[in-house]
């Protein structure tokens, strides 16, 4: 690999008093890819999230964004560069249309042809239907959508999804799983955390997998399913 | 060296007293996560019982003090809790301190009801009067050493409490997550009725030991509680050892000013500005700076859902309810006293102020508890700054509060919730005392703020001022309207939703807060700049803000609307304290009594009034008719056909009981709708028939009598009309968690579901 990687993620380490959440985690995720975050619960994979978002100060180690460290970086500095993330509990703004949720987020990174973009961002996720509706109303499935929009409309150069499939049906699955390719089609840098291997081994690239706060392996979903330390943090087989 | 120690200890033991205090607000704060503003209102109440027990029944004082401490507060605290405080979960840090307010509004009432300040009492004597010891060759009165004993007794048995029992690690852990310890199987409405009745306690210890060192009287009773906070900000509202210290640092900085503060070598003035004030402030600055040098609040991942709704309000019902409102007043200010035209200028004047918290408080979620102040320097700005009261003064007066606004919210913004309201508090608090004292703001006690000085019309009247206040109301409403609908508007409501997901979009949340709270304090500034008439600085105290800021929630503060509502019934409430001297006792609790239901409604009275008027949208026909009816009657009063009185008991009932019911009378069928349109004339001709003004002589009771005709009449009409409204706010996902299901749901699940029998 010649190129920067569009993100990587420096010997990372998070402590909560005596808890290690994070242990010396180093990782990459490219612009064009899908790059998968697994591991079992506890594992660190959403304090990882919300150190690359500045939601968490790390410890040590550092962030690295598009060649530049952006570990001291404030959230929305980094959201301004272009990460953008959805999360595990959702964060909608409820008491907003799912138009608007997406329309603010639109009008954070740019001010001409809102309503256009705003308009085709809905199309996209397939939230026409439902885009005058109030956002803390909908079913947690198409809330998860809303957040995806809604981090598109700003625009990101890497997109970080904290288990998007959590609460979707099989079909709204699939529609997910396709989207995701789409955008890594469009060059833009997918992380995604998820617990639905089927998910997870179609759409991804690459894949990290992390155990009690540890990298335990990084390679094609081929490789890590045949991985033996990943069997036994996932089966906890021998 | 004899004066230092005289003052150590002085200042130990009200340190001591405050320490007292400032636990129990611990206590509850970190067990139900509600920072209680009427605890000191609650060792107020405590201190009059004791007394009426000990020295006005007779009773010995162990029992008095075992009665008072160990039944009748641990009661309190408990059924505070059952009834008011266990409804405010899931609601806005606004909406729970709001009803804590309320709480302190009433008890003042209760206790200005029951012991009458003009009545003459026997004295309130500390323990063991006139005994005293000598400690180091200074005379100690026993009151001192006892309250020094409580608060290391207070101090032991909480650790104790909290670190040896199984309630206490129950009460700790509730802290950390209520919703994990209910799932443990421990119950923790047990433990926080359990911690508010701890906490009323030691409130009630507090208020005894104060009541003795100082007088029985209401308002120093209650305010001891700024003091606790201080302490208990000190402790970081966890720590209880830190509160303690905090309690003595204050107690002992007290003491000293007030032993030195008059030395040739102390600064009396600064700059010109005197320093008299300094004292009084002394624990707001300790807040203040306790406040100050708190960390950054961190983005919490994990939103809470509020319970409160936020609709955009549409740009064609707000520009009519404007209209409607100027209009409405024009017609009917040239049928008021003057008596009465001046209490709804005070109300429409406090709407504007009410106003102010919407985009703040309503939109953004950021509480303030000194709207009150901003409208005072508004006044005073208004009043210094050259122009004599024309147009441009009145945008340079505002523009300046506004910059003020932000400047002085700057170092509070990295503060959220509670830590943010009470840092406003603390600023309301040393504005009053130590700008408003100023010679060069209120110098005599009062200043005359011009009237406006506009083109073509002359605002000379109280009627003038009163429809001058209408039209500015409707602008500034209209301009929140806008607000609410721009870009800005949405930033507010996704930092209220979700501050979290703000940021990580990309939204800088100081830049945001600091426009909400410029706009806010330009509101404000408004209200004080458009007085046109002698303004004291009383007015604009921080504890003449607590009702407004109550009131505005009862309204709804997320609307036009509610701060319109709340502004009125702070005016109409002062018409009832007034008007009526046999309804002042409930005047006095009213204002309390309306806030504690808050629970109930988080969304204020408004928006509920605003859902009764839902079914009219779109049907212009039956909007036509309504208004037709509403003009009728004010042709039959200008044709002095029905008097004054009945034309606004007619007028009130028309709008608020007939017009909501039209939709659904259209719609009903025969029976149902001769029967509403039977209930709905014969209570129309009885407002209209009887002349209000000579049945009955107050003002208050008229108002009452509106009230209750539109219950009868309006309500009756809707039950007829089978329109009892069945709202559904949660989200289909809490449904069966936030209430049980009822059963016809249940029918109706399983019939969705094929699974009935």
């Amino acid at each position: 690999m010649t190129t920067q990687p569009l993100l990587r993620v420096d010997q990372i380490m998070v402590r909560f008093g005596g808890v290690v959440a994070v242990d010396r985690v180093t990782l990459t995720a490219e612009a064009g890819r899908v790059t998968g975050l697994i591991g079992p619960n506890g594992a660190g994979k959403t304090t990882l999230f919300n150190v690359v978002t500045g939601v968490q100060a790390p410890t040590s180690g550092q962030v690295v964004f598009e060649g530049s460290d952006v570990t001291r970086l404030a959230v929305h500095r980094r959201a301004r560069r272009g990460l953008a993330r959805t999360f595990q509990r959702l964060e909608v703004f409820a008491s907003l249309s799912v138009r608007d949720n997406v329309r603010v987020a639109t009008e954070l990174s740019t001010l001409v042809d809102v309503g256009n973009r705003v308009d085709s961002l809905l199309e996209r996720v397939g939230l026409v239907d439902v885009a005058d509706r109030t956002a803390g109303d909908l079913p947690t499935g198409q809330a998860r959508l809303v957040e995806i929009a809604r981090a598109l409309a700003t625009e990101p150069r890497l997109l970080l999804l904290d288990e998007p499939a959590s609460g979707l049906d099989e079909a709204e699955t699939r529609r997910l799983g396709e989207l995701l390719r789409s955008l890594a089609e469009d060059g833009l840098g997918v992380l995604v955390v998820e617990h639905d291997m089927d998910l997870v081994m179609k759409v991804c690239d690459v894949i990290h997998v992390l155990d009690l706060g540890q990298l335990i392996a990084t390679g094609t979903p081929g490789e890590v399913q045949k991985d033996r330390r990943v069997l036994e943090a996932y089966l906890g087989v021998a | 060296m004899q004066e230092l120690l005289t003052f150590t200890i002085i200042g130990l033991s009200t340190g001591a007293i405050y320490a007292v205090v400032a636990s129990g607000l611990v206590v509850t704060y970190t067990t139900s996560g509600i920072f209680n503003l009427a605890h000191g209102a609650t060792g107020m109440l405590a201190a009059f019982t004791y007394w009426q027990l000990r020295f006005d029944w007779d009773l010995p004082a162990p029992l008095a003090l075992f009665l008072t401490l160990f039944v009748l507060c641990p009661l309190f605290g408990i059924l505070t809790e059952k009834f008011v405080m266990r409804g405010l979960q899931g609601t806005t840090e606004v909406v729970r301190l709001s009803v804590t307010v309320a709480l302190f509004a009433f008890m003042i009432g209760l206790a200005n009801w029951i012991w009458p300040s003009d009545a003459s009492r026997e004295a309130f004597l500390r323990f063991f009067e006139g005994n005293t010891v000598s400690i180091g060759g200074i005379n100690v009165s026993w009151h001192k050493l006892i309250t020094f004993g409580c608060a290391v007794l207070v101090a032991i048995l909480l650790r104790l409490l909290m670190y040896r029992t199984r309630m206490g690690v129950a009460i700790r852990s509730v802290v950390d997550d209520r919703s994990l310890v209910e799932l443990n199987g421990a119950r923790p409405n047990r433990i926080a009725m359990f911690a508010w009745a701890i906490s009323a306690s030691l409130a009630g210890l507090a208020g005894i030991l104060l009541a003795g060192e100082q007088q029985l009287n209401i308002e120093p009773l209650v305010l001891l509680v700024i003091n606790a906070y201080a302490a208990a900000i000190f402790g970081r509202l966890r720590n209880l050892p830190l509160t303690f210290v905090g309690a003595a640092v204050l107690g002992l900085l007290d003491a000293y000013y007030l032993a030195y503060s008059n030395d040739s070598w102390f600064p009396q003035s600064f700059f010109g500005f005197s320093l008299s004030g300094v004292r009084a402030s002394i624990p707001t600055i300790i807040l203040f700076i306790a406040l100050l040098a708190r960390p950054q609040t961190r983005l919490r991942v994990g939103a809470t859902r509020f319970r409160e709704v936020n609709r955009v309000p549409t740009w064609s019902t707000s520009i009519m309810g404007a209209a409607v409102l100027v209009v409405v007043t024009i017609g009917i200010s040239g049928m008021l006293t003057r008596s009465n035209t001046l209490l709804l200028l005070n109300g429409f004047t406090m709407a504007i102020v009410a106003l102010s918290l919407v985009p703040l408080t309503g939109y953004a979620g950021q509480t303030s508890l000194a709207p009150l102040t901003f409208a005072g320097l508004g006044a005073i700005a208004m009043a210094k700054l050259p122009g004599d009261g024309n147009l441009l003064t009145l945008v340079a007066a505002v523009a300046i509060v506004a910059i003020v606004g932000a400047v002085v919210a700057l170092p509070a913004l990295r503060l959220s919730g509670i830590y943010l309201a009470l840092s406003t508090a603390a600023f309301a608090v040393l504005v009053s005392k130590l700008v408003f004292n100023q010679r060069q703001t209120f110098q005599t006690g009062n200043i005359a703020v011009p009237a406006l000085d506009l083109p073509l019309v002359e605002i000379d009247t109280p009627r003038a001022r009163l429809i001058l206040a209408s039209v500015a109301f409707s602008v500034l409403g209209l301009l929140v309207v806008a607000v609410r609908r721009s870009r800005l508007g949405r930033r507010l409501v996704a930092l209220k939703d979700s501050p979290v997901a703000a940021a990580t979009l990309g939204m800088n949340l100081t830049s945001t807060k600091l426009a909400a709270f410029a706009l806010s304090a330009g509101i404000g500034a408004c209200a004080g700049a458009l007085a046109g008439d002698k303004v004291s600085p009383q007015q604009y105290e921080f504890t003449q803000s607590l009702p407004v800021v109550l009131l505005t929630v009862v309204g709804g503060v997320g609307t036009v609307g509610g701060a319109f509502f709340g502004g009125i019934l702070l005016g109409g409430n002062s018409v009832l304290a007034s008007v009526v001297p046999s309804m002042s006792n409930i005047s006095k609790i009213l204002p309390g009594t309306i806030g504690i239901t808050l629970g109930r409604n988080p969304n204020g009275a408004a928006v509920q009034t605003a859902d009764a008027f839902r079914p009219l949208a779109q049907r212009w026909g039956i909007i036509g008719f309504a208004a037709a009816g509403a003009v009728g009657v004010w042709a039959l009063a200008t044709l002095d056909v029905v008097s004054h009185w009945s034309f606004f008991v007619t007028g009130v009932l028309w709008v608020l009981a007939v017009t909501p019911n039209l939709p659904a009378i259209i719609d009903a069928s025969g029976a149902r709708r001769a029967t509403a349109v039977a209930i709905l004339t014969v209570g129309l001709v009885l407002a209209a028939g009887i002349d209000w003004g000579t049945a009955l002589d107050a003002t208050g009771q008229r108002l009452i009598a509106v009230v209750v005709m539109v219950a009868i009449f309006g309500v009756g009409a809707q039950r007829v009309l089978e329109l009892a409204p069945r709202v559904h706010r949660s989200s289909p996902d809490t449904i069966g968690l936030d209430r049980a299901f009822t059963r016809e749901e249940i029918e109706t699940a399983e019939r969705e579901l094929r699974v009935a029998p």
